[in-house]
């Protein structure tokens, strides 16, 4: 009874359902073309996904990850700019980005406050970095070669290398997540934090090394972000963490912790990227857009409670 | 007793699933009576009381106020005609202070419906005094022992004036002083004519509080009788439906060398210079009242709180202040009193719970070996008896009893050399009891140390070859098993000593 209302199942439903709706009601929609443009636009979303996912599970969240994006991208372009090469500046990057999480960790960690307010306070501040390091200008015309890893397509195959690097990074995550003590210590932390640490589980460490884990994925697909687009700003990426959090939340992992499957997630970021392409595809302005994506959080939070009220009631009893 | 009673249960039949908790249960509880239920550890007991008190409703059978049946929607409308419960596992609101739980949703109001604080906070005082508790009114909730929690829902339910006061497993925690309190305030109430039900695993309060008892056993009504003229042996006999041995039989081991070395141990404002030592093969007990600072030195020693002063080592060598992990590598084990907080993440299955200590242990490779953590598990729900229908089962839908067994269960599974154990049978049923005195003998037997905080007393003299005793935050008395005596332990703890 209990599994027939599985919400990872659900979702994995409404993906097909969505996708059957579209493929009826936009024709440019059900093409590999369009397909394969629709999951490499996905890209940064659904790598930054894997990170949240370990850090809600753990009753964590990390705000910050947009910003973190944005200041990766804005580092690339001023020492590109400034005439480094491509091969340091990548790992440079990368570097910072893992340093912001760790200013993230160490304050929730050390200093003991919640994580929501500590990046929404770095939310700011990595953003306001971005702008001091690029300013308003946009940097563009890098390499071709390496350009073209973050568009094209891995051969013989309709998809965009940035996603084979996420098949790749979500197979190690599911083993992490559902396999390894590593994720049986994230799912006890994130149910109850208390009961963790008395069973020997070093939780201010775990969840440290997620927020710099974190950080890292963020700037790493501030890198892809900036190559995909061929332009680096300092606003690149503004406001994607919402859609980043939706999609986990729609993949059924609870914002309290402790609950969620990394094959919830996927599906809740595939269901977002459909429906970001759809939108697109109807020349829906980005004002709706950013209005569906927060319907979207609300109901990802809303409906596994309505379903726990009205599960009992279907039950007969409490 | 006359005319029909206040609250009873008809006929009630009540499953989960496959799990048949009630099987034509009736009860009947009168007016100026007390009410004990027995039985062993998932009889039904808690289920009984959760109808009673309209948290579920019974599949067959009737609820009976005054003769007449109602229907409980809920557990308003059980408040609504009088019927006040402590529940087995405390329930405060950590946020609120203890004045607020006390009265959540019927605070004493001023005009405009301001609460009134003033009056709450004096209520609340005048409550803890008729208990003879120290607690502060005004104080969060958030980090309260379980025994105070325990007290604070009984100061909530007497706070009702209720007319059938339901209280399951209220003394679990609580030690003789705190017991003998509780039992004067419902003496009184139960003169001025409330009805009472009272359930505890520990038999002698049942004898000394209750007229009648009730026994349970897997679901099923075995008797109610008058408890005048039943024995001890009856009464376990009636739960068990067999014999027992002997309650406590902890056997003389070979000493060994110290195991763990606790020096000056000191935590400001917790306890003060605490000096100590046990051997290998010896249970070492640490009793005192409520709030003595027992459980404070336990957790410091496991590193799970910080201690200011002092040091601990074990096997010789110096434990690292703070770190349970390097406690649990040192081969030290802690079950902790809370199961709720600290023993159990409740939204787990039972071997996940279990294998949560050993998930060095159960690696193979990169990954956890799944059948190893279902081995384990396994392995210990048999040898502690644990019911349950699936080990991936949660722990939440266990009755209180199994979860304490699963804790247990999670710590033995560690393999410790020093076991520490804090209130190791509380909710634990005579039976396991029983089992769980066998196993902690036969560990000191193999040449564990245990240090045993347990605020029942019989199970301090029965199982300790060395009494400790603390007094607000300091050892007392050091007595050898010869000299441990109720008299001389209650002494003790109470400050009393020569
Ligand atoms: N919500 C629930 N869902 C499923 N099973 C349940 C639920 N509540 C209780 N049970 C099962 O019903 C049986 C009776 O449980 P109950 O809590 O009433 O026992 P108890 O007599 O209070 O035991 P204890 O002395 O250990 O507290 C147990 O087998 C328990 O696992
Ligand atoms: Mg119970």
């Amino acid at each position: 009874m209990a599994k027939v209302l599985r919400w990872d199942v659900l979702v994995g439903a409404l993906l097909i359902a969505v996708f059957a709706a579209g493929s009826l009601t936009s024709p440019g929609f059900a093409t590999v073309d369009n397909l394969s443009f629709a999951l490499g636009d996905l890209g940064e979303i659904a790598l930054i996904a894997l990170a949240m996912t370990m850090l809600v599970v753990a009753a964590e969240v990390d705000l910050s990850v947009a910003s973190v994006l944005g200041l990766s991208s804005a580092l690339v372009g001023s020492l590109w700019d400034g005439g480094m090469a491509i091969e340091a500046i990548i790992p440079i990057a990368v570097l910072t980005g893992a340093v912001c999480g760790l200013v993230n960790g160490l304050l929730v960690t050390r200093l003991g406050l919640p994580s929501l307010a500590v990046t929404i306070g770095t939310l700011a501040l990595y953003r306001g970095l971005a702008y001091v390091v690029l300013g308003d200008r946009a940097v563009a015309q890098f390499p071709p070669d390496y350009t073209a890893l973050a568009v094209n397509d891995v051969p013989g195959t309709p998809i965009p290398y940035p996603i084979a690097v996420f098949v790749l990074l979500a197979a190690a995550v599911g083993v992490v997540l559902h396999a390894t003590g590593f994720g049986r210590a994230l799912y006890a932390i994130g149910a109850q934090e208390q009961a963790a640490f008395f069973a020997g589980i070093r939780v201010k460490r775990i969840k440290l090394l997620l927020f710099v884990i974190s950080g890292t994925v963020a700037a790493f697909a501030g890198v892809v972000f900036t190559l995909r687009y061929g332009s680096a700003r300092a606003d690149n990426g503004v406001g994607i963490e919402l859609a980043v959090i939706a999609a986990v939340l729609l993949g059924g992992v609870d914002f309290d912790g402790g609950k969620g499957t990394l094959g919830g997630v996927i599906a809740g970021v595939l269901l977002i990227g459909l429906l970001r392409n759809l939108l697109m595809l109807g020349d829906v302005s980005t004002e709706i857009q950013s209005i569906v994506t927060g319907l979207l959080l609300i109901v990802s939070v809303l409906t596994p409670r309505l379903v726990s009220l009205v599960r009992p009631a279907l039950k007969g009893s409490p | 007793m006359s005319g029909a009673p206040t609250l009873a249960l008809a006929n009630v039949s009540k499953s989960f699933g496959a799990v048949r908790a009630l099987r034509d249960v009736s009860l009947e509880l009168f007016a100026g009576e007390a009410h004990a239920l027995a039985g062993e550890n998932g009889a039904g007991k808690s289920t009984l009381v959760k109808t009673l008190a309209g948290v579920h409703r019974p599949d067959t059978g009737q609820v009976l106020l005054n003769g007449e049946p109602v229907v409980f929607t809920g557990p308003a409308d059980a408040q609504q005609a009088g019927v006040a419960v402590i529940y087995q596992e405390p329930t405060l609101f950590p946020d609120l202070s203890v004045a607020e739980n006390i009265f959540m949703g019927r605070q004493p109001r001023r005009t405009l419906g301001r609460i009134d604080r003033k009056e709450m906070h004096g209520q609340a005082r005048r409550l803890f005094e008729r208990l003879g508790v120290a607690l502060d009114p005004e104080q969060p909730s958030r980090g309260l022992s379980i025994a105070d929690q325990q007290l604070v829902e009984i100061a909530k339910a007497l706070s009702r004036e209720a007319r059938v006061l339901v209280m399951d497993e209220p003394t679990a925690a609580l030690s003789g002083n705190e017991v003998a309190r509780l039992f004067s305030v419902v003496e009184a109430l139960r003169e001025h004519g409330c009805a009472i039900l009272f359930i505890s695993h520990r038999l002698d309060e049942i004898f000394s509080l209750c007229q009648r008892v009730t026994t349970l056993r897997d679901g099923a009504w075995i008797a109610s009788e008058p408890v005048a003229g039943l024995t001890h042996d009856d009464l376990v006999r009636r739960m068990v439906g067999r014999e027992l041995g002997t309650l406590y039989p902890k056997e003389a081991a070979e000493l060994g060398e110290v195991a763990l070395q606790v020096d000056r141990l000191t935590r400001e404002g917790v306890f003060t210079d605490v000096s100590f030592q046990v051997r290998r093969g010896e249970i070492v007990a640490l009793a005192g009242l409520v709030g003595a600072g027992r459980s404070e030195v336990a957790r410091a020693v496991f590193g799970v709180d910080r201690w200011d002063a002092g040091s601990v080592s074990v096997a010789g060598r110096p434990l690292p202040a703070g770190s349970p992990t390097a406690a649990m590598g040192a081969g030290l084990a802690l079950v902790p009193e809370d199961r709720r907080q600290q023993g159990l993440v409740m939204e787990l299955s039972i071997e996940r719970n279990i294998g949560l200590t050993g998930l060095g242990s159960l690696r193979r490779g990169v990954t956890i070996s799944r059948t190893a953590e279902r081995d384990r598990a396994k392995d210990w729900a048999v040898r502690l008896q644990l019911k349950f229908a699936r080990l991936s089962d949660g722990v939440g839908v266990l009755s209180g009893g199994n979860q304490q067994k699963v804790v247990l269960a999670k710590w033995l599974a560690t393999k410790p050399s020093v076991l520490i154990v804090d209130e190791p049978t509380r909710g634990i049923d005579v039976g396991t009891k029983a089992e769980v005195h066998r196993l902690l003998s036969e560990l000191a037997g193999q040449g564990i140390a245990v240090l045993m905080i347990s605020s029942d007393l019989p199970e301090v003299l029965g199982m300790a070859d060395r009494v400790l005793v603390m007094h607000e935050g300091r050892l007392t008395a050091e007595l050898s098993r010869a000299d441990a005596t109720e008299e001389s332990v209650m002494n003790a703890a109470t400050g009393r000593a020569a």
